[in-house]
């Protein structure tokens, strides 16, 4: 089911389910996390050899992937934790601080 | 109708039956006295397959209502028993269940609290846990913690609570003595209970749901206490229901408080407990010598009684209340503060005197109960004024 929680604002205590439950499955997608980030991801699409090891190793789901090849971060969930860079074998992923305007920075 | 069977046996041995006939799912529970052979007896059930209830073995009581509340949300009924220190290893679980509105039902055999260590009788323990949200059954005889037991099963459960309920009674007085109980038969008990229809359990994969999910940052904690609030307020009604329904089946009332000499009398005790019966005993003989004594029991602590008793103790003399548990710096003990919140409104100022007694099963004479009712008698008399709190049968300089 969709549980819709666009006014759960002005909602009254009679509304939210009893015993704080979340009554839907994989709502924490709309959930958007990205500003709790102070450095974001940036990836070097020349170095990087598509191992996919930021994939595995990214604690959220951040790492977009299409076709077996990164393709971009999540922004709206990655909260800028920096294990992928860490992780990058070929050091393909820089931490960057947010709100920079680096030229190049995808 | 239901059998009834007489048996001679202990508390704790009929909070375990109980248990069993009301079939809980699971049960993880950490052995402490005197609440051990509840969880003794329960294990010897599941080994004799006289229950498929799963039986978890944890190591502590952190642990044991830890496991509990995942039971719980998982959509099992699920049952444990503890005591003293071991409740109060569980005092930070005991809100999470509460506030998860969980539906799980512990028996909590009354021992004082540490330091100096102590086994015995007194009601530190859950007074000490009395603002974590749980409803709160009290027992005075083997035969109240049994029919407790039964109701607190569908206390929890009813839709309007879906809240945690404690049942007490008093360690070693009422835990290990030997008394004469009736017990129904197993499926009159599960029929009064029902089937458990658990509310979003996580085992339901088809609607799956989100348990224990955090609502800070500006989020809904707030209204999600009042939630709380009202189904605690709600459950004063589903209590006096359970008990009519209950009376109807087993023969035996059960009411929020229980009065006895009430309907005349000029001076009143109020105790929670075992030592209601010490004081009836006392107000007795001091009836056959024409004073007009009563004695009013509690049964139900969370939600509080406050109008039963204020009905109940209007007009008063005076009031004595009786405390086995402390609340050190406050103007008396826990049941004492109460009660004196539920006369407050009343018109006319009823002198209510405040007694500490028993802690760590300091022995509860009947000398102890003669010098409350003499006490009362001279408050209402005129020749003494109510005093301070008094520590009952303590040895003080003369």
């Amino acid at each position: 089911m969709k549980w819709d929680i666009s006014d759960m604002d002005s909602w009254t205590y009679k509304q939210f389910p009893p015993g704080a439950v979340i009554p839907e499955s994989g709502n924490s997608d709309d959930y958007v996390t990205g500003g709790w980030r102070s450095e974001r991801p940036w990836r070097d699409d020349e170095k990087c050899t598509q191992c996919l090891l930021c994939w595995i190793v990214c604690p959220d789901t951040s790492i977009n992937v299409a076709g077996e090849k990164v393709t971009t971060f999540d922004l709206d969930h990655c909260k800028g934790c920096g294990i992928c860079a860490q992780v990058c074998p070929v050091d393909a992923i820089e931490m960057v601080p947010e709100g920079c305007d680096l030229p190049g920075v995808k | 109708m239901p059998t009834h069977t007489t048996l001679a046996a202990t508390g704790n041995s009929v909070v375990a039956e109980a248990m069993r006939q009301c079939k809980p799912n699971v049960m993880a529970a950490y052995p402490i006295t005197p609440q051990t052979t509840i969880v003794e007896e329960f294990a010897g059930f599941v080994a004799k397959g006289k229950t498929d209830c799963e039986y978890v073995t944890v190591e502590s009581e952190h642990s044991a209502m830890s496991a509990c509340i995942g039971a719980s949300a998982a959509g099992a009924r699920v049952m444990t028993a503890t005591s003293s220190q071991g409740l109060a290893l569980m005092w930070e679980e005991l809100h999470i269940a509460s506030g998860m509105r969980l539906p799980i039902i512990m028996a909590n055999a009354n021992r004082a609290l540490s330091a100096p260590i102590n086994i015995h009788c007194d009601h530190s323990d859950i007074m000490g846990a009395r603002d974590t949200g749980w409803v709160t059954l009290f027992a005075e005889t083997a035969q109240e913690a049994y029919d407790n037991t039964i109701m607190a099963t569908r206390i929890a459960e009813h839709p309007d609570v879906m809240l945690p309920v404690m049942s007490c009674l008093d360690g070693f007085i009422t835990t290990h003595s030997i008394d004469r109980v009736s017990v129904m038969d197993d499926e009159s008990v599960a029929g009064f209970v029902g089937e458990y229809e658990p509310r979003n359990a996580l085992l339901d994969t088809g609607t799956p749901v989100t348990h224990g999910a955090f609502a800070g940052l500006g989020g809904p904690y707030f209204e999600f206490k009042k939630q709380q609030r009202e189904a605690i307020e709600n459950a004063r009604a589903v209590v006096s229901a359970v008990g009519a329904e209950y009376s109807a089946l087993s023969g035996r009332p059960f009411g929020a408080i229980e009065t006895w000499g009430m309907d005349d009398a000029e001076v009143a005790l109020v105790v929670i407990g075992s030592t209601a019966g010490n004081a009836r005993a006392v107000a007795r003989h001091l009836r056959a010598d024409g004073m007009k004594v009563g004695v009013v029991k509690v049964r139900v602590w969370r939600p509080f009684p406050y109008a039963e008793l204020a009905a109940a103790l209007k007009g008063m003399k005076a009031v004595a209340v009786l405390d086995r548990a402390e609340s050190f710096g406050a103007e008396g003990g826990p049941l004492y503060l109460e009660v004196r919140s539920a006369l407050y409104d009343l018109e006319m100022r009823v002198p209510v005197v405040g007694y500490i007694y028993g802690l760590g099963g300091s022995d509860v004479k009947l000398e102890l109960m003669e010098r409350v009712f003499s006490d009362l008698a001279d408050i209402a008399a005129g020749t003494a004024a109510p005093a301070g709190l008094v520590y009952l049968g303590a040895r003080e300089e003369a």
